[in-house]
């Protein structure tokens, strides 16, 4: 039985007559059977590069390997840790031991069974040093890792490891197809064969990759037949193709979420936290940062406000510290250094800096208070932010300069090695609020992530505290302070925290949004037939 | 004329080398690396790991010892493996390849079509009203920004009048189409690219055939031609226009350039499968084995389409024979 | 010679609509601190996107800075790209190409080897990876573009001195033992000048046509610095939400492209009829 793909606009001869512009989704009710059938065409700016995701770094991997692979858990809507391969698991007291107990009967998508074996090929694969994988750090932790039965796996850490068990989502691998041939450059990391909702199908480079609904996914087989993943480099001409109807799916900018209601007629909008935070990271090292008073000078001296009613027209928020709100380990207590240009000013002039000259720029000893601010190329939000700060700082008498540098050398030059003075950047965060690796002041070797040089011994010990304690409660009152002390100490100003802005194609149905986000059910999202718009044939 | 092809091959090899010399040193001197891409601003990637990854890729050793090593590899065709994902550059290209060309071809083809009457008319009808129209149209095609041409006929053809695709090569169901179908699809893709291509790239050719038929007409056996009563056509097509066109065949090899570098906009506005959009992915994410290839094969294809070019021309023209 | 140009000018109308706006472009220039009625970095949040309006000429951008105030500025960052650039190439072209033509033997082949390698280069490639490679500003973008568009010129110059080599006043001048230095700035160089005018007269348009090219793909002139390129760029993105802000900086840019264009064609038939071809 094959499924053969037919258009409702069938030959392409009038195929300019497009696929149901007119048509009326405002009817459409999220009620009766789910039906199956139609394709959801989703877009991406870029290519995915592997279709493994131990190897994939880019968020179109990403994509895809989401919805081809399964872990061993997986976070529910309100982001609890959820079985998914694993049926359960079992945390020894120590917390050095976990016992995972696999699910039976699953198969991969070419029919084979899988097994405990497989997630030890991937375990072997994650920590072995020929492989071309950036993860391996979490699971050098593994003391022992052993195959009870075929269905039981047993994982020993050298230390308690609170993230250990969210590391085990990384998707699981099919060692029989990975087995022949060299790994990074296996065939299979472009035909992937997973356990997931969706099968491969075709992966035309640049141009688009197909997936088609597993039939026999152990959560039951998703209703949408296919799932198409166009690449379309350019986001001006991405949204031409969102106002023509050719994608269902599409991030907005701000500005596009707010543009006229008539291009959104086909489709619901939604509008969510994400789980990051943009902030202006101070180089500890120099001098002048290296003094509290003048990072909170200008701390009083930023207008968030202004940035996220200008920028981002106000769907956002003003960050306070290191979690976003939808964090556990958010602490909302935590108050926020108010604009007040004045009390920036009065507070830079005790530190001895004075108007002078016709400039109306800040001296002292004759040296103008001036630094440069750099941001990567390529995130429009993070330049117009770096403008808007550069004017604000402006009134207090602070000179700003402002370089935009492209992304490799931006890190490589500028980041990695800390010639810089104050930087605009992103967390991207994952959800465990482990945050080590960020703030520990033994992290500020040349490539690390504290580049900032931070070092505060409270917030060291609160680090390390955090990872070795299993029990929810504690660790949310350890990450609280680590919260408040940071954003009291002002190593970053924490600036805002973005949100998702995505439109979806009125016709599915089931989009909905949970602290987790978005596509957390996407598997049984559904269309009705009569609002089906590419209708699948079959034999 | 074998001996002469074979001359011109030999000189490939100084220029060829020159290029990719050239490509390798610039690449190397500047900061960044292709490990960057994958193991930056990743929470979860260590020091040690990215080292490790650098080593791995042999990235650690200087500039040209990497360089002859590639040119080892390059003796027997391998081109190396991309960082991106792993796979043969060389297999990443020719799976461009066909789609670029195609592209090219077409508008080459549109180009001349459009072009060569323009300029021949223009050259006959000198100094006259539409002489001078189409100097301003040709030229209003090559004064355009590409991407913003493209963006507003997207916007007509596409959206307003729902005549073309707006992006892409092929439309979803291209795979269960029959050949007419196939054949129609790809052509809808198609139109819009084509047309742009052409339009902006009018100028060069109509002007340069436009000044090589001036300059013809004023010959002698063309007075000659006029004077023993010819009708107008015959003179200016068989006499006139055909010694006037022959030096464009090499104008349409040194093109050749500038046709595979324009597709790095080109292709990233419409989202075309093309190599000039792997060039430019590969640049951005220093992908180094991609770089060099695309960089190579690029050369050698300009080299050859000179050649060609040249060889056309003193077949064409007897009067021509190299040594 | 003067009054031959004179009476082309009044006969050909395209050059003149060439001069004319190129005229018009560096008295806005010039002009530009007077007739800007907002700063060019002058931001208003409250007024973003703005249609035109008598308030703002051109509307406002998406951080409420004045539109016509930054096409104003921008005459002056596209029309130094422009310049610079082509200022680079024929200096550059000029010299390899005199050098190349006048002594010839090794010299030569060395010059026009590199000359080959150059244009067999898509030169696009070339500026992509460096500043791709650097870092994009306004100067490496100027720096580079004039670094890879003098091969044509040098071609050109040097076919022209090899012609003149030939002619009665050079060979005298060899002759009479005037030195190598004397013959080449004082004989060569001064009738060189025509082909070279023309060629950096089309210069210009290519250059600036190249930096929004650049500008693009996101490396040419960075933000807040305005070139029409970048703004074209950053309007696109809102090409249905704020039509001005693309509209307008694509009109200068061809507008402006096209007077270098039409005016350097005129150039070449004024100042040499004998010149016709179009060299590559």
């Amino acid at each position: 039985m094959k499924n053969k793909l037919f258009f409702f606009a069938v030959l392409p001869l009038i195929g300019f007559l497009s696929c149901s512009k007119t048509g009326d989704y405002s009817k459409i009710k999220a009620a009766g059977e789910p039906e199956h059938g139609d394709v959801y065409v989703a877009s991406s700016i870029g290519d995915a590069s592997y279709l493994n995701p131990i190897l994939a770094t880019d968020s179109a991997s990403g994509d895809i390997n989401g919805l081809v692979y399964n872990g061993l858990v997986k976070y529910d809507k309100d982001i609890n840790v959820a079985p998914s391969l694993a049926e359960s698991w079992k945390i020894s007291k120590d917390g050095l031991k976990i016992t995972f107990y696999l699910r039976k009967g699953v198969k991969w998508h070419d029919g084979r069974p899988f097994t405990a074996d497989d997630v030890e090929f991937t375990f072997r694969k994650l920590v072995d040093p020929d492989v071309r994988t950036p993860y391996g750090s979490d699971y050098m932790l593994v003391k022992n890792f052993r195959v009870i039965d075929r269905h039981t796996v047993e994982i020993t850490y050298k230390e308690p490891f609170a993230p250990a068990i969210e590391s085990w989502m990384m998707g699981i691998l099919p060692k029989h197809v990975f087995r022949r041939g060299d790994f990074n450059s296996n065939p299979a990391n472009r035909s992937p064969v997973g356990t997931g909702p969706f099968r491969f199908r075709e992966w035309k480079t640049d141009e688009k990759i197909v997936l088609e609904a597993n039939p026999d996914y152990f959560e039951g087989r998703p209703y949408i037949d296919r799932y198409y993943y166009r690449i379309i480099p350019d986001q001006a001409v991405q949204f031409l193709e969102l106002r023509n109807q050719s994608i269902d799916e599409m991030g907005l900018t701000p500005d596009q979420w707010k543009a006229y209601p008539e291009f959104f007629r086909a489709y619901n909008k939604f509008r969510y936290p994400s789980f990051s935070y943009t902030y202006l990271a101070f180089n500890l090292k120099k001098p002048l940062f290296a003094d509290k008073r003048f990072r909170q000078a200008i701390a009083h001296a930023i207008d968030k406000k202004e940035i996220i009613d200008g920028v981002l027209l106000g769907m956002g928020r003003p960050a306070t510290g290191p979690y976003p709100p939808s964090s556990w380990a958010y602490d909302d207590a935590v108050k926020d250094h108010a604009y007040d240009p004045e009390k920036a000013e009065k507070i830079l002039t005790g530190l001895g800096w004075s108007r002078r000259g016709k400039d109306d720029i800040l001296k002292k000893d004759g040296k103008p208070l001036e630094f440069t601010v750099i941001t990567n190329q390529g995130n429009k939000l993070r330049s117009l932010t770096a403008e808007i700060l550069q004017a604000q700082l402006r009134k207090v008498g602070i000179k700003i300069n402002i370089r935009i540098i492209e992304w490799s050398s931006f890190i490589h030059q500028f980041v990695d090695k800390k010639n810089f003075d104050a930087i605009i950047l992103g967390w991207s965060l994952s959800r465990d609020p482990d945050q080590y690796l960020i703030w520990h002041s033994g992290q500020t070797g040349e490539g690390q992530y504290n580049f900032i040089s931070y070092s505060n011994g409270e917030i060291d010990k609160l680090l390390i505290e955090g990872r070795r304690t299993f029990d929810v409660k504690k660790r949310k009152n350890i990450y609280n302070k680590v919260h408040r002390i940071l954003a009291g100490d002002i190593p970053y100003v924490f600036l805002y925290y973005p949100e998702s802005l995505p439109v979806i194609h009125k016709r599915f149905i089931g989009p909905e949004v949970a602290p987790a986000g978005l596509g957390w059910n996407f598997h049984k999202w559904w269309v009705s037939k009569s609002n089906q718009k590419y209708v699948l044939e079959r034999y | 004329m074998l001996g002469y092809t074979l001359k011109r091959l030999i000189h490939f090899i100084p220029v060829v080398i020159g290029i990719t010399v050239i490509t390798f040193l610039v690449m190397h001197l500047s900061p960044g690396k292709p490990t960057d891409a994958v193991t930056d601003m990743n929470a979860k990637i260590t020091q040690e790991a990215k080292l490790r990854l650098a080593a791995l890729y042999g990235l650690d050793r200087p500039w040209y010892v990497q360089y002859f090593n590639w040119i080892k590899r390059l003796s027997a065709l391998d081109f190396g493996n991309s960082f991106k994902d792993g796979r043969p550059a060389i297999k990443k290209i020719l799976e461009r390849l066909p789609a670029t060309l195609l592209l090219n071809f077409l508008s080459l083809g549109l180009i001349l079509a459009v072009a060569l009457p323009i300029g021949i008319y223009s050259a006959i009808r000198h100094r006259t009203f539409f002489d001078k129209a189409m100097t301003v149209f040709v030229f209003i095609g090559f004064s355009m920004p590409t991407f913003w041409l493209a963006l507003l006929l997207m916007i007509l053809f596409g959206l307003k009048m729902g005549l073309l695709p707006i992006s892409g090569l092929h439309s979803l169901n291209y795979a269960e189409m029959n050949l007419l179908g196939k054949t129609i699809d790809l052509a809808r893709h198609l139109a819009l690219p084509v047309l742009i291509t052409g339009f902006t790239g009018l100028a060069g050719l109509s002007r340069y055939s436009r000044s090589s038929m001036l300059e013809v007409i004023k010959q002698d056996y063309i007075k000659t031609a006029y004077a023993k009563g010819l009708p107008e056509s015959a003179v200016i097509l068989k006499h006139a226009a055909r010694n006037a066109l022959l030096p464009v065949v090499t104008i349409l090899g040194l093109s050749l350039p500038s046709m595979i570098g324009g597709g790095f906009i080109f292709e990233t506005i419409f989202a075309y499968p093309g190599m000039g959009r792997l060039g430019y992915e590969a640049i951005m994410s220093r992908d180094y084995p991609v770089i060099m290839a695309v960089g190579t094969i690029a050369a050698v294809l300009t080299l050859l389409g000179n050649l060609l070019a040249d060889l056309t021309y003193t077949w064409a023209d007897p009067r021509i024979r190299y040594k | 010679m003067i009054k031959r140009a004179f009476n082309a000018l009044k006969e050909n109308r395209l050059v003149f609509y060439g001069l004319t706006v190129i005229a018009v472009l560096f008295l806005l220039a010039l002009l530009s601190q007077v007739l800007s009625p907002y700063g060019t970095f002058e931001q208003n949040l409250g007024s973003r996107l703005n249609p035109p309006s008598l308030k703002h000429l051109l509307g406002t951008d998406d951080l409420g800075r004045d539109v016509f105030s930054r096409m104003l500025y921008g005459i002056r960052i596209s029309l130094s790209v422009g310049f610079v650039a082509v200022g680079i190439s024929v200096l550059i072209g000029t010299l390899l190409g005199m050098i190349s033509g006048f002594f010839g033997g090794k010299i030569d082949t060395v010059i026009m080897r590199l000359v080959d390698i150059m244009l067999c280069f898509p030169s696009f490639f070339l500026i992509l990876i460096v500043i791709a490679f650097l870092e994009p500003n306004i100067y490496n973008v100027m720096v580079v573009i004039g670094l890879t568009s003098w091969p044509g010129l040098t071609r050109l110059v040097r076919a022209e001195v090899l012609s003149l080599k030939e002619r009665e006043f050079i060979q005298a001048a060899r002759l009479l033992g005037i030195s190598n230095f004397r013959i080449f700035f004082i004989h060569l160089l001064p009738n060189v000048v025509s082909p070279i005018l023309v060629a950096a007269t089309l210069g210009v348009g290519d250059a600036i046509l190249t930096e929004s090219g650049l500008s693009f793909l996101g490396l040419g002139v960075q933000p807040p610095v305005p070139s029409w390129g970048q703004m074209l760029t950053a309007g696109k993105e809102y090409i249905y939400v704020a039509w001005w802000l693309s509209l307008f900086p694509g009109l200068a840019i061809l507008f402006t492209v096209l007077a270098f264009n039409l005016l350097g064609e005129g150039l070449r038939d004024i100042l040499d009829p004998r010149l016709l071809k179009r060299k590559t």
